[in-house]
């Protein structure tokens, strides 16, 4: 479970976020500018709020009142970035193998496995980032996300730099990475037909402020 | 080229080892001052700027006038190194190694800075949702990717260490054997009657250096480029 509630002034904009995420897939919708980047900052770790709290799992990761700021690298929440953020000097298999030597967990070669399979990266472990499709670099992003196994995962915009084609090849991933891989998503889209198919809980943020809370039928 | 003498080998040597100890010694703090410079925001960061870069636009003779106050063996720092360290600069090889460094070091940290300012930062804040801690984050990302720009302040570097002369004939001399680089031997032999074919041959050898290091430097570049752009 997450718990949001935070203030953050960024020059001339406010963001004043106040919710609680339950269910697997939470989809944060609004227009841009709206202030979702900042707020998935902010859960990352990567964005420090002027005010509030947050807690995830019952584990207060932000909480500005007593002094708590977990960093981003002790958070373990994964996040997806719509511009992938490949890493270039390292090939794909590094790239998916980065978290889990960062936070030094043993190999997992069935989780490992799994994830390539679900994602359909086996063919493209030797390759470098800049051989790959957009398409392609959005999967092993996703692939490494996972492999560091993050209790919580921020999508931003992940289908927000590809076309309409690569879009319906990827959407079937997340599909099945909701339904198969067991880990709760922030699912971040401006894009109601994507949060229809994918989300299971609605917050709709407009101009900083949150507007509605809600299931996926709001979005109709 | 086969005809240098074994004096001209002497001097051609001490260069070499003096710039390659200046560069080794110099490239952590490069490296350092680099990131923070490159990354930073504090108090007095131009003034600092400007310090790095006063070598470059101070006379060399002023340079080294001011390493012989600090460092020769009544300097502050000198006086206090050779007492407790038995580290002594003044007149000795390691102290041409010192001005070669300081000299050298405005064109050692320039590609560095530059390197790691081109560097996404946003993939230094991904490494660190993996779960990277900031000093995993600049070793395994920040370093890797600025590599080449590291390696090119370090040929650049030493390049410039090879042919410095002012700062180090002010602080250490022209000792044969002893300070006497590549630089100060082709100034002691155009100052003697006949020197000028065993000049000229120094004169060959500092041109092959200085043009090596320079295509390797551009070399570096080029890879750099290249990493940057994931191929």
């Amino acid at each position: 479970m997450l718990r949001v509630d935070v203030e953050k002034q960024l020059g001339e904009f406010s963001l004043q976020a106040s919710f609680t995420g339950e269910g697997r897939v939470i989809g944060l919708f609004g227009a841009s500018g709206a202030g979702k980047t900042s707020l998935v900052n902010m859960i990352a770790g990567l964005l420090r709020p002027d005010r509030g709290t947050i807690v995830l799992d019952g584990e207060t990761v932000d909480d500005t009142a007593a002094g708590i700021h977990v960093p981003a690298w002790r958070r373990r929440i994964g996040y997806v970035f719509q511009d992938a953020r490949l890493f270039p000097h390292l090939n794909v298999a590094q790239n998916l193998d980065y978290g889990r030597r960062m936070n030094r967990l043993a190999p997992d070669p069935a989780q490992h496995a799994r994830v390539i399979d679900l994602l359909d990266i086996g063919t493209l472990l030797g390759r470098r980032p800049g051989k790959l499709s957009g398409g392609e670099r959005q999967r092993v992003a996703l692939g490494r996300a996972l492999l560091a196994k993050p209790r919580l995962l921020l999508l931003d915009e992940p289908l927000g730099a590809l076309d309409e084609g690569r879009k319906l090849e990827i959407l079937p991933y997340l599909v099945r990475l909701r339904d198969e891989a067991n880990v709760p998503m922030v699912y971040v889209s401006h894009d109601a037909a994507e949060l229809r198919q994918l989300a299971t809980q609605i917050v709709m943020l407009k101009q900083g402020r949150v507007t509605s809370l809600g299931g996926v039928k709001m979005l109709a | 080229m086969s005809d240098i003498s074994p004096a001209e080998w002497t001097a051609i040597l001490l260069s070499v080892r003096v710039a390659i100890i200046a560069t080794l010694v110099a490239t952590p703090f490069g490296i350092a001052l680099a990131w923070l410079l490159a990354r930073r925001d504090f108090w007095g960061k131009s003034m600092l700027d400007a310090i790095v870069h006063l070598p470059l636009v101070l006379p060399p003779v002023v340079t080294g006038y001011l390493l012989l106050l600090t460092f020769g063996r009544r300097g502050l720092v000198g006086g206090f190194l050779a007492d407790h360290l038995g580290i002594v600069f003044s007149f000795r090889w390691t102290g041409a190694a010192l001005a070669c460094g300081v000299m050298s070091f405005p064109l050692l940290v320039r590609p560095m800075r530059l390197s790691i300012e081109a560097i996404d930062r946003r993939l230094e804040q991904a490494a660190e949702t993996l779960g990277a801690a900031p000093w995993k984050v600049f070793l395994t990302v920040t370093l890797p990717l600025a590599l080449p720009g590291v390696l090119a302040g370090m040929v650049l570097g030493f390049a410039k260490a090879i042919g410095e002369f002012g700062a180090t004939i002010t602080f250490v001399s022209n000792i044969p054997g002893e300070t006497q680089t590549i630089s100060s031997a082709i100034y002691s032999l155009i100052q003697t009657p006949d020197g000028d074919a065993a000049a000229g041959r120094l004169v060959i050898v500092s041109i092959v250096l200085a043009l090596g290091a320079l295509i390797a430097a551009e070399w570096f570049a080029r890879r750099a480029t290249q990493r940057l752009h994931g191929n």
